[in-house]
């Protein structure tokens, strides 16, 4: 199964902004194009690409949570 | 009461000039620090250094009760806030002086006053500044548009009473345009903020933007002139300059004492910053606003006037009156100062929180470089990406620039993408060395690719 990495060092989001949903849940479809969560790195925010096509199985990285470049965010079968 | 012991509720460069200036002053220094930045510089210089939170900056260097707590654990009788942050908070300010601490900075009345725009506006216009033309208050349909339109003279903006953050403002070059543009602002505003009310403003076509350094003790006042920083990305000042180039005498001194005229209309206490737009077809200028703080470009007024800004914010902050009279600030050549930020200029201005291998520095007299670097440090992702600024001082503009592009050529900070070869394209540019530049200029030159891997 692969695993989404982050691209940057920064902080990772699930969701767009605090009020809204999460890009994906568990058991949703994946585009490679789709965005699941974003990076934030020098008050700059980054959107994470799927870059691959399958079924969404979850974050691995928590929301709102410090990640090194190379960290696994999500997983997508 | 002279300070004794300052704690610095900042981080990056700006910390480290803070505790530069307070151990000229032999003034104690505490160093706070979030959890990402144990290591930085200004941790390494100062005399103590207290960790307040995690890595994000709402739990740490935006958290006032973790900074009060830093205060009072320390012992500190001072606290400088830096720029950004927590340094136009006003009540930050407050609940400082609350504690019977001493803010390097305003009142926070004043910092409250001048950061709401409606008051500044009126403030200005009442110690006499000239404001960007407008209606008097709102306006309510086409024809009471027209009327103001023509009073302030084409082109004009039409901007929602209600609104903010740009959102639907549209530009009319003539009656015509407004007369058919004015309704659907109208319509537009009812439907975005439930008021259909508008604003006329008139619009400044390529202003400039130059600003006012001024430093006051509550009671006096002086200005330091001014510097010109039109050109910016994404309003972010890239390169800054001192002096203005091609003001008049007479406009640099009206410019200037203007500025001087708001810091005693308000009793300003400490180093701040007027800005203003400067339109060079017709040599106006228009305040905007004032900056309660020091400021990052604040370097190439020091260099220029020989004055520490931030140890005479520490003085006139401990109760000493302005050490400096107008008569005594004069202006010597030309500065020059450019932000060194971790960003790939290359690729959109990427933000590349790398590590830095080894650094060179360019030495020598006219060359200064403020940072927070060394060998081996690890630029944490969670703050802004400025990681330094080099200034230049030199007899004339002309030298400045030539000088500027020598010291960007020594200037090594390898293991990083840096802002580096965007400065070493400006400072070829003939645009900017004629001066044919203002705060519209740099994008379209950005977007017409001046800037590539060979530059």
């Amino acid at each position: 199964m692969p695993d989404i990495q982050s691209p940057l060092p920064g902080t990772f989001y699930h969701a767009p902004s605090p009020e809204s949903d999460a890009f994906k849940k568990p058991g949703d479809a994946v585009e490679a194009s789709d965005t699941i969560g974003l990076v934030e790195v020098m008050k700059t925010f980054i959107e994470v690409k799927a870059e691959v096509s399958g079924t969404f199985e979850g974050y691995v990285a928590g929301n709102a949570e410090p990640v090194q470049a190379g960290d696994v965010l999500a997983k997508v079968g | 009461m002279a300070i004794r012991k300052l704690l610095v509720a900042n981080r990056g460069e700006i910390a480290v000039r803070i505790i530069r200036a307070a151990q000229s002053l032999g003034i104690g220094t505490v160093q706070v620090h979030s959890e990402a930045d144990a290591d930085m510089l200004a941790v390494r210089m100062a005399d103590e250094a207290i960790c307040i939170g995690p890595p994000p900056a709402g739990q740490s260097y935006l958290s006032v009760p973790a900074l009060l707590k830093a205060a009072k654990d320390t012992g500190a009788d001072a606290v400088h806030p830096g720029y950004g942050f927590l340094s136009e908070n006003a009540g930050f300010a407050r609940a400082i002086a609350d504690e019977g601490l001493v803010f390097v900075g305003p009142d926070a009345d004043i910092i409250d006053r001048m950061g709401d725009k409606a008051e500044a506006r009126a403030t200005a216009i009442a110690a006499g500044l000239p404001v960007v033309p407008g209606s008097k208050g709102r306006v309510e349909d086409a024809a009471q548009a027209l009327a103001a339109a023509r009073e302030v003279g084409f082109p004009v903006l039409i901007k929602a009473a209600a609104g903010g953050g740009g959102r639907g403002i549209r530009i009319a070059h003539d009656e015509d345009e407004l007369t058919r543009l004015a309704p659907q602002a109208r319509s537009e505003a009812q439907a975005a903020f439930g008021d259909g009310g508008l604003y006329i403003e008139k619009l400044i076509v390529n202003p400039r933007h130059i600003e006012v350094q001024i430093l006051g003790d509550g009671t006096n006042a002086v200005h330091c002139y001014e510097r010109e920083c039109s050109l910016q990305r994404r309003r972010q000042k890239v390169w800054e300059e001192a002096g203005a180039f091609g003001l008049s005498e007479t406009t640099r001194q009206a410019i200037c004492k203007s500025a001087v005229d708001l810091a005693r209309a308000v009793g300003y206490h400490g180093a701040g910053t007027v800005e203003y737009l400067y339109d060079d077809t017709s040599g106006e200028f228009y305040f905007i606003e004032m900056n309660t703080r020091i400021q990052v470009e604040h370097p190439v007024t020091e260099m220029v006037t020989g004055i520490d800004l931030v140890a005479e914010m520490l003085r006139i902050a401990g109760g000493a009156p302005l050490s400096i009279k107008q008569d005594a600030v004069a202006v010597d050549g030309h500065a020059i100062e450019v932000r060194i930020n971790a960003e790939d200029p290359l690729r959109q201005f990427m933000p590349f929180p790398g590590k830095l291998q080894s650094m060179r520095v360019p030495e020598g007299g006219g060359i200064r470089f403020d940072h927070f670097l060394y060998d081996g440090y690890q630029i944490p992702p969670f703050y802004d990406s400025l990681l330094g600024k080099l200034i230049v001082h030199a007899p004339g503009r002309a030298d400045a620039i030539d000088k500027m592009a020598e010291a960007l050529e020594k200037l090594e900070l390898s293991g990083l993408k840096t802002t580096i070869p965007l400065h070493k394209a400006l400072a070829s540019s003939e645009d900017l060395r004629a001066g044919r530049v203002h705060t519209q200029w740099l994008e379209p030159w950005l977007a017409a690719g001046n800037l590539t891997e060979t530059a």
